[in-house]
């Protein structure tokens, strides 16, 4: 199995090889980039708010950059079919009272979208520290399915176990519910962590990854998108391509490139530089799924 | 009965042979270094580690409050550390440079920034 990052090239060449294509953001119509091919359905992926962060020199707007974003997924011109944020919805916190207040207040804000089709899953900051018991309150399960369209989307949990290990139980769910699917079948899958090794220096892995890689190997079509490392990364594991998404609180340096994982200043000439979200177009034939990356503001 | 005795010999003297490489093994290899690594939230002490290459060490880890990971990525190596135990892992350097270590379990809200250095100079 060849492990490899994407050129932007290949997003190109690898469209009508069911691979995927990058849109700019920059130039159309939010919500109809691709109109004119009419896509199967669309769906938003949010991730990394960490709300209750406060530090004014990385992101002195802590408190208003959520709100920003969910004004601007009310404002796409067609709304998606559904919304998905993919972890790290509040910043850590050891007080479990504090927890749940931040996790009052994210949900509060999230509600003020206007797709009500919003799906959750947590990140480690979330969830490691009770193993998911506070996000259970106020979300539900941490690891699930559900079908849209003929797409089969699987949530996987990598952030519940402190040690960053999806674990035994749910590699068994996993092999057991892609028993169920058609080899051929469209699957999307939503992590926290990146599921292969993307830097493990900075914690960016998840230990029995490459477990939940060889059960997805199995399928011909199974894209990964997932959070965590708060910029784009697109990597390919033998034919599963990975796609990490923008944060909504501060930006990361790109692995490795300074001694330590630390978050990148605010820059006032280029205010919320870094952050953002993002709209995915699932097209059926060829299989493939567009990203168009939005900025904030 | 010649070739019987032919026999006990030859594997006689391969005895004593074996014996005297493996005692000359043991001479040769040098004995391990031993680092006591203390982890707290949210820091190791010490956090910066000079090696030499090629010696061997164990590192002997405590916790003085909630489990901890402690990973060192470019060695492949990991534990976890349980307050009231002390864990040991050992390695032997084989390439020089900087390599960090690190807690791989999530232990509170300075986590992130729990990390150290080990140096390995020839």
């Amino acid at each position: 199995m060849e492990n490899r990052p994407f050129s932007r090239r290949e997003f190109i060449k690898l469209a009508g090889l069911g691979g995927v294509v990058v849109v700019s953001g920059c130039a159309s119509t939010k919500g109809s980039s691709m109109a004119d091919s009419e896509p199967d359905f669309y769906f938003v992926q949010l991730s990394d708010c960490h709300w209750g962060f406060e530090d004014p020199v990385v992101n002195p707007d802590a408190g208003g950059t959520l709100k920003k974003a969910v004004a601007a997924v009310n404002g796409m011109a067609r709304p998606p079919d559904f919304i998905m944020f993919t972890g790290d919805l509040t910043h850590t916190t050891d007080d479990p009272k504090e927890r749940r207040r931040r996790l009052t207040e994210f949900r509060e804000i999230a509600g003020g979208l206007k797709v009500k089709d919003v799906r959750y899953m947590p990140g480690e900051h979330d969830a490691s520290l009770d193993n998911g018991k506070a996000f259970k309150e106020f979300f539900g399960a941490t690891h699930y399915t559900f079908d849209h369209k003929g797409v089969h989307f699987i949530v996987i949990d990598n952030v519940s176990d402190p040690t960053a290990a999806i674990g035994d139980e749910q590699l068994q769910w996993l092999r057991e519910d892609l028993e169920k699917q058609p080899r051929d079948a469209r699957i999307v899958v939503f992590t926290h962590r990146p599921l292969f090794d993307l830097y493990p220096q900075w914690d960016w892995a998840t230990r029995d990854g490459a477990q939940a890689i060889a059960l997805l190997q199995t399928h011909d079509n199974v894209t990964v998108f997932y959070g965590h490392i708060h910029q784009e990364n697109h990597f390919m594991t033998g034919r599963i391509a990975h796609h990490s998404a923008k944060g909504l609180m501060f930006a990361l340096p790109v692995a490795g490139s300074q001694p330590r994982r630390l978050p990148v200043k605010w820059d006032a000439s280029a205010p919320y530089k870094g952050l953002g979200y993002r709209e995915v177009e699932a097209e059926r034939t060829p299989v493939s799924y567009a990203i168009t990356e939005w900025p904030v503001a | 009965m010649q070739a019987e005795r032919r026999r006990l010999l030859y594997a006689g003297s391969a005895a004593v042979v074996l014996a005297c490489v493996g005692r000359m093994t043991a001479l040769a290899q040098p004995k391990p270094r031993i680092v006591a690594i203390a982890a707290r939230k949210f820091t190791y002490e010490p956090d910066e580690i000079i090696l030499k290459l090629n010696e061997p060490v164990i590192f002997r880890l405590t916790t003085a409050d909630v489990v901890m990971g402690f990973s060192i990525p470019d060695f492949a190596t990991r534990a976890t550390i349980i307050p009231g135990q002390v864990t040991e892992v050992a390695i032997t350097p084989t390439k020089v440079g900087e390599f960090t270590f690190l807690c791989d379990v999530f232990c509170g809200s300075g986590h992130e920034n729990m990390d150290g250095m080990l140096r390995v100079v020839a």
